[in-house]
């Protein structure tokens, strides 16, 4: 498992792995939003919590479908189905490489993006932790819409559309996180929810995934 | 070490291949023949566990196959060595399994080189070396010399040999003469399958829309 996660992270940061593809779409979502609607507080303040999940999701989405599909195009999904390592395993790699390289960057980068956005600094701490703890679910049900549409042609439509009603809950209660958490308030709901969505999707889909690349691969 | 009963594979919900029955002994090669189209690679990929078979058994321990498709599996901006390395350590061998296939197919001078600068050939070795460094005893070979020069067959060849004298097992499909004094060639012609008008099995529905 070690020597996958290492592989996939290695291949991920050389020339044209797509590390910095979502961080790169994130910083544009968040640097174009107040060039477009303007640079008031009183307009972007409300809105950043919103803004900032939803750049973080689609950033997420950008880059699902190179999951499974790379592997799936040079045999080597053929050749992981059939050595040692349980395709569970896999998907839960897959997965977590995903989010080492999507998810996590876009955590640590956040605060920056939300001081462009009018963030009260009381926020920056429940901007942060509840990206950490969404985006896990993020990169797990994605995993698991790559692996329903691996063998596809042109797959990423059919994948966007099967994955966005999964992503609304950790959507609706990421941005609620933020937004109590601006305004002062308990924060403690959205925020086990969350934790939930993110604990279930870890616990669960991959096993999901693998029973879909299992049917994929026939 | 691998013996088949009676099997009948599908691709595509349909029946390519039926009442294929044969064994295999260590030390034991099977080359498999017919005309494209036939179900060498289905039955192949029955065998490896990709797909379930349609009726009949498989009796041979999972653990023990390792298959080698069409495509290498080669990652392209990793290196020869890091390609390699990275199947070892899952098939949970060491470094020097590693060093003997490099050894084997005559890779070491290109160890640094990263897959996608090495020649369709140069891949194709780089893709048969994986099933040194995977230490399974029965290899089931897809088309596995396409794309290789003559001295890079002959590399291939005396690989086979050496693992099949080791107690090994390998199951090709070619249409190349590998001069395997032991291999036993199997014509899969007589083997395919008759369609549901005449009695064959017409074959889940469904299947072709999985």
């Amino acid at each position: 498992m070690l020597a996958l996660l290492i592989r996939d992270l290695r291949i991920s940061v050389r020339a044209g792995g797509g590390f910095g593809l979502g961080l790169g779409f994130f910083l544009i979502i968040c640097i174009l939003v107040p060039l477009g609607v303007g640079p008031e507080r009183e307009v972007l303040a409300p809105a950043a919590p919103g803004i900032l999940w939803v750049g973080a999701l689609l950033a997420c989405l950008l880059s699902l479908d190179r999951i499974f599909a790379l592997d799936h195009e040079d045999g080597s999904l053929d050749l992981l189905a059939t050595a040692p390592l349980p395709l569970e395993a896999v998907a839960f790699i897959k997965a977590l490489v995903h989010w080492m390289t999507t998810g996590l960057p876009l955590v640590l980068i956040s605060p920056l993006l939300g001081v462009l956005l009018h963030l009260p600094d009381a926020a920056m701490g429940w901007l942060m932790l509840s990206l950490l703890l969404g985006t896990p679910a993020l990169s797990v049900i994605g995993a698991f819409g790559a692996a329903l549409t691996v063998g596809l042609r042109r797959g990423g439509l059919l994948l966007s559309l099967l994955v966005l009603p999964l992503y609304m809950p950790t959507l609706i209660f990421g941005a609620e996180v933020i937004r109590r958490g601006a305004l002062g308030m308990d924060v403690s709901t959205p925020l086990a929810l969350l934790a939930g969505i993110s604990l279930g999707s870890v616990a669960l889909l991959p096993f999901a995934a693998a029973a879909a690349l299992r049917i994929n691969l026939r | 070490m691998l013996s088949l009963s009676n099997l009948t594979v599908a691709r595509g919900g349909i029946a390519v291949l039926e009442g294929v029955s044969l064994s295999l002994g260590a030390g034991e090669a099977l080359v498999l023949r017919g005309p494209n189209g036939l179900g060498k690679t289905t039955l192949l990929r029955t065998i490896a566990g990709l797909q379930p078979a349609m009726a009949g058994e498989i009796h041979a321990d999972p653990e023990s196959l390792v298959y080698a498709s069409h495509a290498d599996g080669l990652k392209p901006t990793l290196t020869v060595q890091e390609n390699l390395t990275f199947w070892a350590s899952v098939f949970g061998q060491g470094q020097a399994a590693v060093t003997a296939a490099l050894r084997a197919m005559d890779l070491e001078k290109l160890t640094d080189r990263p897959a996608q600068n090495l020649s369709a050939g140069q891949k194709r070795r780089l893709g048969l070396a994986r099933l040194l460094v995977t230490g399974r005893p029965v290899w089931l070979l897809d088309e596995p010399t396409v794309s290789l020069d003559a001295a890079s067959v002959g590399l291939f060849a005396a690989m086979v040999k050496r693992h099949l004298a080791s107690g090994g097992a390998a199951v090709l499909a070619t249409h190349i003469d590998l001069g395997l004094e032991t291999a036993t060639v199997l014509d899969l012609s007589p083997f395919r399958a008759r369609p549901p008008s005449e009695g064959g099995m017409g074959g889940a529905f469904d299947e072709a829309f999985l």
